[in-house]
């Protein structure tokens, strides 16, 4: 039985580096090439020795794939094919490939230069890692060779974020990475055909959770700012560079063109610019607002967000301040809260999430007085608010991205393993399929029923179905022919065909059957009766009294000669060729029931 | 045959016609132009190849073919297609041949048994699809032929099992446009026919091509249009199509379920897997919201927009719709609306959000929670939240229908609207805040939705705030402080966007007189009075002073408490108010001010009757003048149409009707004036000054008429044929003065006969009316036509002088309502000193923002004109596109004029203003008069009565300053 083999090297039962490793009809497939923000050790990137412990990996796997730009997902792409050592294709989309260097880069900053790290890849290292990416389009099919091809779909979730189908013969998987079935500001939700997947392999962040409407959250941030705003305050809005960013530069940049506002909005200036860059220009991964307006204006070009300069933060008058990073650990965003902390007319609104030990965590539990570096007291009188803003798909999104795609089997990552066990309860419940949740390292098998393909030549298959009524729609069909396995192919020929390709000669089959009956006529008589006996009921057959004394009905012939014994009874020889089986059975038997009386 | 063919065409090439004179000395032969078929037929003849054949068809396809000569043309062409070996041509004849059946006139049954035969050997599915569609055609235009359908009907069954899906498609698309749709008819064949139709397009649910299943919902739903009741057996079929791979058929699927839904919603369907049952049409509301959230958005679109018509639904599975369970880490969370809903309960308003403020409270029982409801569940949250605004828009449309069929719906969708106004796409917010106004009488807003709402006031765009204007206009709001939130709010969008005072101004009519209640403790924190202290006078000319004023004035007009609290200049600036804002600022009966009082209640408030009653009498008055003296005439009238003018002014109600009769006396004042004259049989040409005076006045009721007929809406057509009277008379005067000033007979020849059409023409128009005008000037003439049409030119103008003289005023009836068009230009507002400079040859886009007030059709009626300095004028059409339709009866035009001049050497005004275009050919007598008379008199009009067209200035004009300089080289 074919099978499909799953082994997740990280983000098993696990947010945070992402790579699967998926084989499939022989093909062996990397899905996501992620590091994990927990770990600043060797547990930081997969175990890449899985795969093989000597000998280039690119011998073992056939590409590569990356969904989108996280980290968590694209990581340890450089360690992975220079450190390591892979030449195979790596494939991800346009947006992915522009803008997943950028990232690495910072990575790379922060991780050598700032944390002092050797043995980590360079910025050479990087570039020639993007030299290996073939970038995909969305639906575009891509052949990565024969018979392995894939094909990406939108995700939302970032931009260029995208779902992957991967296809090899009849069986297939699909694999989302993160996604998002609602839309936002700036990127619309995920969507997916019914391709029916062998195996579908979803993420499963919000396993258990079901959000509220997005509006709701728009509209209390959007007030917030605008309240604070107008009382003259200043708002600080931590973020992390790209991703969310973008969704409130959006989101503020419309409401300050709607309500012809005037305050200035400033950005950090660094990596985001660059980023920004890249969302212009790839319009048409965005939503729909903003693919309809890019002739007027693009929505990138903010005209109210200006770049931010270190002097600004202490300009009198109101202001809004996105700044980098988004935990308020360090960099810009903590140097202008402690600026701002101490006036209650100011606000700071975190967008999401904060580790624990930030100074983010730290205002975000209560805490209003705060230690700095040499012991000083930093009083935060100023409001703080914390709005959640997250992309991922919750457990009705996921159940609807089932819903689309109709898979034949689950399989769930990049989640908590207590919500996972939720879910995957539900889903089994609700679209009678089996859903798996490996762990990391653990392998899951996947038994398929793959349909196999036959050639079959055009006359064989006109003649076929020209017999008997018209093809029913989707009912499956029986069909006579000769099935040819040659080659390494299959084709259905018809047996003449088969035959003379096999250069064998025909046999024929014939059944030959005696039937007596009881009648003291002549011959050529009972012959007589027999024929007007046949030809009334066969009215729909070609019966035929032969000269030679026989008949045929069809191409089944029936003789009759006296019995040697007894002139009375006559034994009537019935012969036909196998394939007429069914109607030379069907003539004994009404040739059994004997001839009717005749009057 | 064949031969018989040809012979026949031969005939129609060449007709030779014999004339025969009566002298016979001479015979001509005339040439008939040789006929189409004829030269189609040598065409195809010459024709070597298929593809030659094929470029004449397609010749011959681009020129109309006549009636009588498409028999001949579809006779070549099926023979034609009989020798034919070319698929392709043959797809050509095929579909000439549907072409031509088409031709007016021309009945197809001839054609029919020749088209059905030549499908018997058609071979290629191409043709053959086409032919049936020709077929189609031609059974089309047989509607009253049963037999022939039934005919055809079967044909295409025969063919339903074709291998190709084009023409099972087409059989599909035949039946359904055909099948026989009577029911219980006597004849039980029939109806067993019918049945089977059913049945037949049912097999073809489960085709394997999706085109083919589409096509069969589709004939489906053309057999329900033209009136079969579709079996509910149906329902279970359609269903299943539901999860149809393709989007098409899952579109028609959903439309299948709706039908079938209005059609059986009593019906009891089993609930699958358990043993309940439930209505169908609850059970089908449950399937087509499952759509809403489909994967393609075309289905998306057309689900929403089902939903809401589907109100027959019950309650408890519309509630459904807008539920969403949350939860978070297996908790249940409670949603943002209820939290918001629950501060408010608790009274503590406003408190700062805390981290974890939205903390999931209690456990949720994991097997409990239902991922995917099969259900209604939340298909309105999912579909408000569509990545397509289409969907959202489809959605909005769905909730407000819902909403406006139950009350308590309305109540929960609330604050799903009020979400929607924050939309990013303005038309989703525009579309949701008018459905918050239409359902507003069902709802009561609370606090923090009224917060939200206010919010949007703030919006830049004109058509968001004056939504929400009208939306506040008819609101209800449950507390003061909600009153007086909006107030500030509004106050604040007044001083943001001063031009929106009118509307604000409105807005506020309305909240004072529907909360009277609530705006009454807030009066003296409003008028900032204080028990002790007096306090400074407000300035009255501030727009905001006004605003709070209108709140107050119209609340006191139902809370006769209130005035109690008014302090001494209020009551003073409410006397300046009234008479300046007056439809803004209700009569009030303010005790202690006699003087106001006196002076404004009595005559007015009580009831609107009074002034009605003395415009009844006024008229009265006039028309009973014939007793008095030619100069006590003209004095009454004068007086009458001063009176109506003034009254015009005071009641706004009865300004339309006022105009009109003022409008109406004038002329027939302007015409006794003309008439008056001693001087007429004076030899003419000596008194100038005297003829310039009547034609003048003939010119102005000329004028007048027009603005009349065409300015008003609810003229009838009783008023029409006065109006149309007024008009023949002053015709008349124009033609009397025309002979007088004229020497020589010669011109008034044309005249007279124009003249005399016109009366002709007026009597036909008009005929029903005639009755109704004994002794009128219409009535005389008529009785004198034979006369005036022998009689010479100076004959007729001496008759129709007399006539003209002796004729009695008619009485114009009032119909019920009577509204002028007005328009006021909002924009430009013509105060501007600073000149809008642009580089002469090059344009400049002017915006032009402007009410219309009882126009009809403005799309086509309303041009902008612009005058320029040197007497240049300009004509603007603006785009359909340009008009808003914020209410019955008004209309919003904001467009964009463009402007272009040579240079000048110093700014210089323009003049912006609006007409009213009119076309007497379109005029409302004619649309009135019964079909039959119309369609008779149309071709006998003479082309003058045809078409003049003018154009009536309807607003004020503006002036704009503007400077074209030199272009710099």
């Amino acid at each position: 039985m074919p099978e499909i083999k799953v082994t997740p090297l990280g983000a098993g039962q696990d947010v945070g580096r992402s790579c699967i490793l998926v084989s499939i009809a022989g093909k062996n497939v990397m899905l996501d090439c992620g590091m994990h923000m927990g770990y600043n050790d060797d547990r930081r990137f997969p175990d890449f020795s899985y795969i093989t412990q000597n000998g280039r990996l690119t011998d073992f796997l056939d590409c590569v794939i990356i969904s989108h730009f996280h980290l968590d997902h694209c990581g340890a792409l450089p360690y992975f094919s220079e450190m390591v050592g892979y030449d195979g294709p790596i494939y991800m989309t346009h947006p992915t490939k522009a803008i997943c260097p950028i990232l690495l880069e910072d990575y790379r900053k922060i991780t050598v230069d700032k944390k002092g790290e050797t043995n980590f890849f360079t910025s050479q290292m990087i570039k020639d890692c993007m030299k290996k990416v073939v970038a995909v389009h969305l639906h575009q099919t891509v052949q990565v060779d024969e018979e392995l091809e894939i094909k990406a779909y939108y995700a939302g979730h970032v931009l260029g974020a995208a779902m992957f189908q991967i296809k090899v013969g009849c069986e297939s998987v699909v694999y989302t990475g993160d996604y998002n079935m609602t839309p936002d500001r700036h990127l619309g939700a995920a969507w997916i055909d019914k391709c029916r997947p062998d195996l579908l392999i979803s993420e499963s962040t919000y396993a258990t959770t079901i959000r509220d409407s997005k509006r709701c959250r728009e509209r209390d941030f959007l007030k917030k700012v605008h309240e604070t705003v107008e009382r003259g305050g200043k708002v600080l809005i931590p973020v992390f560079a790209l991703g969310r960013a973008q969704e409130l530069c959006i989101l503020l940049e419309t409401f300050w063109e709607r309500m012809n506002l005037k305050a200035p909005i400033y950005f950090s200036t660094g990596l985001t610019e660059k980023a920004n860059h890249y969302y212009k220009l790839f319009i048409t991964w965005t939503n729909q607002k903003i693919r309809k307006t890019f002739v007027q204006r693009n929505m990138f070009e903010f005209k109210h967000i200006k770049a931010f300069d270190r002097a600004f933060a202490d300009n009198p008058g109101p202001m809004v301040v996105f700044a980098t990073p988004g935990m308020l650990h360090a960099g810009q965003s903590l140097q202008i809260f402690r600026k701002w902390a101490g006036n209650e007319k100011n606000m700071v609104i975190m967008p999401g999430y904060c580790v624990q030990g930030t100074v983010g965590h730290k205002i975000l539990s209560g805490q209003r007085k705060l230690e700095m570096e040499g012991r000083q007291i930093l009083e935060v009188k100023m409001q703080v608010e914390y709005m959640s803003f997250s992309a991922h798909a919750d457990a009705k999104g996921i159940m609807q991205l089932i819903r689309q795609a109709e898979p034949r089997n689950v399989l769930l990552v990049h989640g908590e393993a207590k919500k996972m066990e939720f879910l995957k309860q539900k889903i089994e419940q609700e679209f009678h399929v089996s859903c798996y949740m490996p762990a990391n390292g653990e392998t899951t098998t996947i038994l398929t029923n793959p349909c196999i393909p036959v050639d079959i030549s055009l006359g064989l298959l006109k003649r076929e179905t020209a017999i008997g009524p018209l093809p029913d729609a989707k009912k499956p069909k029986l069909m006579h022919g000769t099935l040819l396995m040659k080659d390494n192919s299959f084709r259905l020929v018809s047996p003449e065909q088969a035959l003379k390709e096999l250069g064998l000669a025909e046999h024929q089959l014939r059944f030959t059957c005696r039937v007596h009956i009881q009648d003291p006529r002549k011959e050529h008589e009972t012959v007589l009766r027999v024929y007007n006996h046949l030809k009334g009921i066969l009215k729909d057959y070609s019966v035929q009294h032969l000269p030679d004394g026989s008949i045929t009905v069809e191409s089944i012939l029936i003789q009759a000669t006296a019995h040697s014994e007894d002139q009375g009874t006559k034994v009537l020889l019935v012969s036909w060729t196998y394939q007429d089986e069914e109607l030379g059975s069907y003539l004994t038997s009404l040739l059994k029931k004997g001839l009717p009386q005749s009057t | 045959m064949a031969a018989h063919l040809k012979k026949r065409v031969y005939e129609e090439f060449t007709k030779v016609v014999q004339q025969q004179h009566e002298d016979l000395s001479t015979k001509k032969l005339r040439l008939t132009k040789p006929s189409k078929s004829a030269a189609l037929h040598v065409d195809l003849c010459k024709a070597t190849s298929p593809a030659d054949a094929l470029q004449y068809l397609l010749q011959f396809a681009r020129k109309p073919v006549e009636v009588e000569s498409v028999e001949g043309v579809v006779r070549i062409l099926l023979e034609h297609y009989y020798k034919e070996n070319d698929a392709s041509v043959r797809l050509k004849i095929a579909s000439l041949l549907g072409l031509l059946s088409k031709t007016a006139g021309f009945s197809p049954d001839c054609i029919m048994d020749d088209a059905i035969n030549t499908l018997q050997n058609e071979k290629s599915h191409q043709v053959l699809a086409q032919l049936l569609d020709t077929l189609l055609v031609i059974g089309t235009k047989l509607p009253e032929n049963p037999s022939v359908r039934m005919r055809l009907v079967e044909v295409a069954c025969k063919h339903l099992t074709d291998s190709s899906h084009g023409v099972r498609n087409k059989c599909l698309q035949l039946i359904g446009c055909l099948g026989p749709v009577e029911k219980g008819v006597a004849k039980e064949a029939e109806s067993q026919a019918a049945k089977d139709v059913q049945k037949i397009i049912g097999d073809h649910f489960n085709d394997q091509d999706p085109r083919v299943r589409t096509a069969a919902i589709k004939a489906m739903l053309q057999l329900h249009e033209r009136g079969l009741k579709l079996q509910q057996a149906i329902y279970s079929q359609a269903c299943k199509l539901l999860a149809d791979d393709y989007e098409q058929v899952r579109s028609a699927a959903v439309q299948l379920i709706w039908v079938l839904s209005q059609l059986y919603p009593e019906s009891i369907v089993p609930i699958p897997s358990s043993n309940e049952e439930i209505r169908l049409v609850d059970d089908a509301f449950g399937k087509i919201c499952h759509m809403v959230s489909d994967g393609s958005w075309v289905v998306r679109v057309q689900a929403a927009k089902l939903l809401g018509s589907m109100q027959q639904v019950s309650s408890h599975f519309l509630e459904q719709t807008l539920d969403k369970k949350l939860m978070s880490d297996l908790r249940r969370k409670r949603t943002a609306h209820e939290r918001a809903k629950e501060l408010y309960s608790s009274g503590e308003f406003s408190s700062g959000r805390k981290w974890g403020d939205d903390a999931p409270k209690e456990e949720i029982d994991t097997g409990a929670v239902n991922l995917i409801e099969s259900g209604a569940c939340g298909a309105f949250v999912h579909g408000l939240e569509d990545e397509m605004y289409e969907v959202r828009i489809a959605a909005v449309e769905a909730l407000c229908m819902l909403a406006q069929s139950s009350p308590s719906f309305a109540e929960k969708c609330l604050d799903f609207l009020v979400d929607m106004f924050n939309d990013e796409i303005e038309e989703v917010r525009l579309q949701s805040i008018h459905t918050m106004r239409k359902i507003s009488n069902n709802i009561t807003l609370r606090e923090d939705q009224l917060d939200t709402v206010l919010a949007v006031l703030e919006d830049s765009s004109r058509d968001i705030r004056e939504a929400l204007h009208e939306l506040l206009c008819c609101t209800n709001v449950s507390t003061k402080e909600g009153i007086h939130l909006a107030l500030v709010e509004l106050l604040k969008n007044l001083t943001k966007y001063p031009t929106d005072r009118e509307s604000i101004w409105k807005c506020l009519k309305f909240l004072g007189s529907r909360h009277p209640t609530l705006v009454l403790p807030l009066v003296p924190e409003l008028l900032s009075t204080h028990p002790f202290f007096d306090t400074p006078e407000p300035d009255m000319d501030d727009p905001a002073y006004i605003a709070v004023l209108v709140l107050i004035f119209n609340a006191a007009k139902s809370c006769p408490t209130m005035p109690a609290l008014f302090s001494d200049h209020t009551f003073r600036h409410y006397a300046y108010l009234r008479d300046s804002l007056s439809h803004l600022v209700p009569p009030l009966r303010l005790p202690g001010r006699k003087l106001v009082s006196s002076t404004v209640s009595p005559s007015i408030t009580p009831h609107e009757d009074p002034s009605q009653q003395f415009l009844h009498q006024s008229l009265e008055r006039v028309y009973n003048f014939q007793h008095l003296d030619p100069q006590g005439i003209q004095e009454l009238l004068e007086f009458t149409i001063r009176d109506l003018q003034r009254l015009g002014e005071l009641q706004s109600e009865l300004a339309g009707m006022a105009d009109f009769t003022a409008t109406y006396l004038q002329c027939q004042l302007l015409l006794i004036k003309a008439l008056q004259e001693k001087l007429w049989n004076v030899a003419a040409p000596l008194y100038l000054k005297q003829n310039a005076l009547a034609s003048a006045a003939a010119k102005q009721i000329l004028e007048e008429t027009y603005k009349m007929e065409f300015m008003y809406s609810g003229v009838e057509s009783r008023q029409v044929v006065i109006i149309h009277h007024m008009r023949l008379q002053a015709k008349a005067l124009q033609l009397i003065v025309t002979a007088r000033t004229t020497r020589g007979v010669e011109p008034l020849f044309g005249l007279c006969e124009k003249f005399l059409q016109e009366v002709d023409s007026f009597q036909r128009c008009f005929i029903s009316e005639l009755p109704h005008m004994q002794g009128s000037f219409v009535d005389k003439l008529l009785d004198l036509m034979p006369r005036l049409v022998t009689s010479k030119p100076s004959e007729v103008v001496k008759i129709l002088q007399t006539t003209l003289r002796q004729s009695t005023f008619l009485h114009l009836p009032l119909p019920e309502q009577l509204h002028r068009a007005t328009a006021n230009i909002i924009e430009p507002t013509g105060e501007s000193d600073n000149p809008l400079r642009f580089t002469s040859g090059l344009v400049v886009a002017l915006d032009v923002d402007a009410t219309l007030e009882h126009v009809q059709d403005p799309q086509g009626t309303v041009k902008v004109q612009v005058l320029y300095p040197d007497g240049q004028a300009q004509l603007i059409h603006p785009k359909p596109a340009d008009f808003r339709n914020p209410g019955p009866g008004r209309h919003r035009l904001i467009t964009q004029v463009y402007l272009s001049h040579t240079a000048w050497t110093e700014p210089c005004q323009i003049e912006v203003r609006l007409l009213l275009a009119y076309n007497s050919n379109k005029s409302k007598a004619s649309t009135r008069i019964p079909k039959s008379t119309w369609s008779e008199s149309l071709e006998a009009l003479p082309p003058s009565e045809n078409g003049i067209e003018g154009t009536i200035p309807f607003s004020k004009p503006v002036k704009v300053y503007i400077m074209p300089k030199p272009a710099r080289r």
